[in-house]
């Protein structure tokens, strides 16, 4: 019999390009390798789950050293720079033939992954179940530590 | 040439982690017990991640051989 912990437990707490894409590939990768999967949203995570936010979501380049092509935080701030450096990262993401947001989303809800929003969150952001893509589930600090209380991995974006 | 006689071939060429595990396991779960999948990829992570998949799935990786670019890999369903 395989070792090992059977669970992950991810919590995401960023709506970013980048970190959205570290938490699908876990999740998914975790379901893949068989082990029974949630990600916790809160705060600025929930951006991922909202209605057709998946494939729009942005990278910053302001405050980000590790920028491929290093852009200074003077120009950084300007107007667009956000929209630029998205982009660039989206083409470099293409060029690999990397899944797209979308569709790693779609495979973790096929591949059965749990996607919790939390819901102290949506209170404090005003964001109402509604704005939330289908099939999420709502729930407290409680909903996930108890999922991650038993043989889990957690990991935290 | 393989003396292996795959029930299913599953060709993952260009595409990138995680994509070549998820649809290996999808693959993988169609098939019977015993039965054997051949997977091809390109990604050049894919044996690490396919050595990790079955020790963590308890599947079984029979044979894993390169052609040109291609990482080829053999699975037997164990259970």
């Amino acid at each position: 019999m395989p070792e090992g912990k059977k669970r992950l437990a991810i919590i995401c707490l960023h709506g970013s390009l980048d970190v959205a894409f570290a938490t699908f590939v876990l999740a998914t990768a975790g379901a893949a390798m068989e082990m029974e999967t949630a990600v916790y949203f809160a705060f600025y995570g929930l951006e991922v789950l909202k209605k057709g936010k998946i494939n729009k979501l942005k990278v910053s380049p302001l405050a980000n050293p590790a920028m491929p092509v290093k852009i200074p935080n003077i120009i950084a701030m300007l107007p667009g720079m956000t929209a630029a450096a998205t982009a660039m990262m989206k083409s470099w993401m293409k060029k690999s033939k990397v899944a797209t947001l979308g569709e790693l989303l779609d495979t973790a809800r096929e591949l059965g992954v749990r996607l919790i929003a939390c819901q102290m969150s949506m209170d404090v952001m005003g964001i109402k179940k509604e704005d939330l893509i289908d099939g999420i589930e709502i729930g407290g600090a409680a909903t996930f530590l108890e999922f991650a209380s038993q043989d889990a991995i957690t990991l935290t974006f | 040439m393989s003396d292996i006689n795959p029930d299913l071939i599953l060709d993952n060429s260009g595409l990138a982690c995680p994509m070549p595990i998820i649809k290996t396991k999808k693959a993988v779960d169609g098939l019977q017990v015993g039965q054997i999948l051949k997977m091809i990829a390109t990604d050049p992570g894919s044996l690490p991640d396919v050595q990790a998949w079955v020790s963590k799935t308890g599947h079984e990786l029979l044979k894993y051989e390169t052609e040109g670019n291609k990482f080829i890999f053999y699975i037997r369903k164990a259970k």
